[in-house]
């Protein structure tokens, strides 16, 4: 027999499963799932890239589109990337809506002339006459034991051009939400997805729902310090974040989530509360992500700080295939803890 | 004793292959070299026994009256910039027929894909000669809002895409462009013009391989005027020219003589009707001499001799070849080409308005985001400041 109470808990939970009924899948799948969506609802969708057809994708993120759509919307393209990001502008600017896939996003160092000179470019020299709402994506980071060419972190080389906007998803939830945006924007996005990090699996909504490009997520709130940081290294940052907590700190977690524009007014808000900052990336030290978000918060927040900001990022050096090399190469949680300690000195 | 069963063909992925027990290697160069259509001769007189798609009177003088009026732009705004008044121009001195006689056997919904030599399909489109001048000028009143170098034309409504500097990187474009025509099924196709030089760069074997994939309704126009700034073909490549390329990507190819209007008209207008109702992509040579300079910051006497350059402006002159074929129609005298050349030049107002500060930041993206406001705000704020060190006619 149920106390009233319990009566009362289970018909809030009742009402929620119906209002808010989810369903639970890998981020992969839910990459997918966004993609079809915007498919099914928005005909001039359509998909690019190398094995993405009747193969479904390296990773499987365009796994039975072919299937559903036809091949004119999901085209196989012969390996070039820089025609086919070329292609993708070309039918961009025609009308279609391409969602270019890099194998791997080092392979679209090959596509930069494409990306920089012509995608980030031509709505603004053509006096804003042709808009290139394409979205590109694809998998890079650091995975496991891939050799230096496939672990690239391409967000370094690519931050600086103008006319593009950068996001990186880290969970199944923004990962659907952050494609469907993406896909919707009039802007060339480019979306960074993590080979690693493909498998994760969380339950989302069932309603249709998108993701802000330019906001960032507050992953866990706290006091004492400010932890920025996006992608795999979130997942370190919540191991190290346990140990904290055991040991007596409160760190707040922040996924920046938007790499270009970065949502100054969350970080700003969050450095206004704990004055201290500690960046945690995958990019390499020299002229990365961290490099940038250092300098545009020093920028904007030095009235705030009460000690230099910290960024914990891979070495300069080409990611070693030996997993041991590979694996301190990256940071590791206990490299998070020891920061955190140092900077609430 | 059973037979021996000799195998002379087999299944290989790509399709059957016969074998040969003859070690024969192809060899790098044909006997001949590849033939080029040419309808009018050097006189304007008709070939006999030629297949060129007929003009009616009125295209034909539009033609020479469009091809007149590019050569006298171009001696226009070659000066302003020799005189300083614009930065730079890049002239198409020789290469009028390719540019009129292709445009004229297009559609207004074909997508053009220029490289940057090509302003004469703009001008078949309707173009004004003050509209080339707000751009090469970068005034208030130019399409591309004073962002890019002069002679970077672009024009939405004329279905002409901005001009980048970048070499080769449009023909991707085009190739995705076609399959965007064709998954919508118009009846049009995309056109894409480079040349001799442009196709060394990766871009361009590989647009050709994807057009041929994906059976894209795309014509290649090859402008081969011999010289890639100072580098003579002999130095850009070794196949016989670029048509024999099409068939090593699967691409149905023709080499045309560039400089007779006739067959360009021709062979673009039978590409045309291939590439849409095919849905294949087409590549024509247009051989032809690029008689100006690459630019205005080249001086092209310093590679090549100056009497080279003056036989193909005189003798082989495509513009008074075609004359030469209406006025022996009837369509045309010594009276008209006069009125029309004193018509020309009268067209063209110089002083304009510079764009305003902010267009530096609109654009950009969709929206303004906040980073480039605060940009705008400080850029302004220093003009404010120190205004006698920036432009008193640049509007804020």
């Amino acid at each position: 027999m149920l106390t009233p109470f319990q009566y009362l808990l289970s018909g809030i939970y009742l009402t929620r499963y119906i209002l808010y009924s989810r369903h639970e899948l890998l981020l992969f799948e839910a990459l997918q799932e966004g993609l079809e969506e915007e498919m099914e609802r928005d005909l001039r969708v359509c998909v690019m890239g190398e094995d993405v057809g009747h193969y479904g994708g390296s990773y499987k993120v365009t796994k039975g589109l072919a299937k559903k759509f036809g091949d004119l919307r999901v085209l196989d393209t012969p390996i070039a990337e820089n025609s086919f990001a070329g292609m993708g502008i070309g039918a961009a600017m025609t009308g279609l809506r391409p969602v270019v896939e890099g194998m791997n996003m080092g392979f679209l160092l090959l596509a930069f002339n494409q990306i920089s000179n012509n995608c980030g470019m031509l709505h603004y020299t053509s006096g804003g006459q042709f808009t290139i709402p394409i979205v590109i994506r694809g998998p890079g980071g650091v995975g496991r034991q891939l050799g230096a060419e496939h672990s690239q972190r391409l967000e370094s080389y690519f931050q600086s051009i103008p006319g593009i906007q950068m996001v990186a998803c880290s969970t199944p939830y923004n990962a659907k939400g952050l494609m469907k945006a993406a896909i919707r924007s009039e802007n060339p996005v480019i979306l960074f997805e993590h080979v690693l990090l493909y498998n994760l699996k969380e339950r989302i909504p069932d309603e249709d729902y998108i993701c802000n490009l330019e906001e960032a997520e507050m992953v866990r709130p706290g006091e004492h310090v400010t932890i920025l940081t996006y992608s795999r290294m979130r997942y370190h940052v919540m191991q190290a974040a346990k140990t904290l907590v055991n040991k007596g700190y409160d760190p707040e977690v922040i996924d920046i989530r938007s790499l270009k524009p970065f949502d100054l007014y969350t970080i700003g808000n969050s450095v206004k509360k704990t004055h201290r900052v500690l960046i945690v990336e995958e990019c390499m030290r020299t002229g990365g992500i961290g490099a940038s978000l250092i300098a545009a918060i020093t920028e904007n927040f030095n009235d705030y700080l009460d000690a230099p900001i910290m960024c914990l990022s891979s070495q300069d050096v080409p990611t070693p295939y030996a997993g041991t090399l590979e694996e301190v190469t990256v940071v590791q949680p206990a490299q998070i803890v020891t920061a955190v300690e140092q900077l609430c000195q | 004793m059973k037979a021996f069963i000799s195998c002379k063909v087999l299944d290989f992925p790509g399709g059957k292959v016969v074998f040969s027990p003859e070690m024969r290697f192809l060899s790098e160069s044909p006997s001949v070299y590849s033939q080029c259509y040419r309808v009018l001769d050097d006189n304007g007189q008709l070939i006999s026994h030629n297949n060129f798609v007929p003009v009616s009177k009125e295209v034909a003088v539009k033609m020479y009256s469009n091809m007149v009026t590019l050569q006298t732009l171009d001696t226009i705004f070659y000066e302003a910039q020799r005189q300083g008044r614009i930065s730079f121009y890049v002239t198409s001195i020789g290469e009028e027929a390719i540019n009129i006689a292709s445009a004229a056997a297009l559609t207004s919904d074909d997508i053009v894909f220029p490289q940057y030599r090509e302003p004469g399909v703009l001008l078949w489109r309707g173009f004004t000669l003050q509209e080339f001048a707000n751009q090469c000028f970068g005034n208030k009143a130019d399409y591309g809002k004073g962002r890019q170098m002069p002679i970077h034309y672009g024009s939405n409504k004329l279905n002409y895409f901005t001009v980048a500097s970048t070499i080769a990187t449009q023909i991707p474009h085009a190739v995705g462009a076609a399959y965007s025509l064709k998954m919508d099924k118009k009846d049009a196709c995309a056109v894409t013009y480079f040349g001799d030089g442009g196709t060394s760069e990766g871009d361009f074997h590989a647009a050709m391989n994807f057009a041929a994939v994906t059976e894209s309704p795309v014509i290649f126009i090859c402008r081969n005027n011999g010289w890639a700034i100072s580098t003579p073909t002999s130095d850009q490549f070794r196949s016989d020219g670029i048509a024999v390329r099409g068939q090593a990507y699967g691409v149905r190819s023709i080499r045309v003589d560039g400089n007779d209007a006739l067959a360009m008209y021709s062979a673009v207008h039978s590409a045309r009707h291939m590439a849409v109702n095919e849905h294949r992509p087409i590549l024509i040579e247009a051989v032809t001499y690029r008689v100006g300079h690459h630019s205005t910051s080249d001086d092209s006497t310093k590679y090549r001799p100056a009497n080279e350059i003056e036989w193909w402006r005189m003798a082989r002159d495509p513009v008074t070849r075609f004359r030469k074929w209406i006025e022996i129609n009837g369509w045309w005298g010594s009276e008209a080409e006069s009125q029309l050349r004193s018509s020309i030049r009268s067209q063209i107002a110089e002083r304009a308005e510079k764009p305003p500060v902010n267009d530096l930041f609109t654009d950009v993206y969709d929206n303004i985001p906040s980073n480039l406001r605060e940009q705008e705000k400080l850029l302004k704020e220093t003009i404010n400041r120190h205004p006698k060190d920036y432009p008193a006619d640049v509007p804020i």
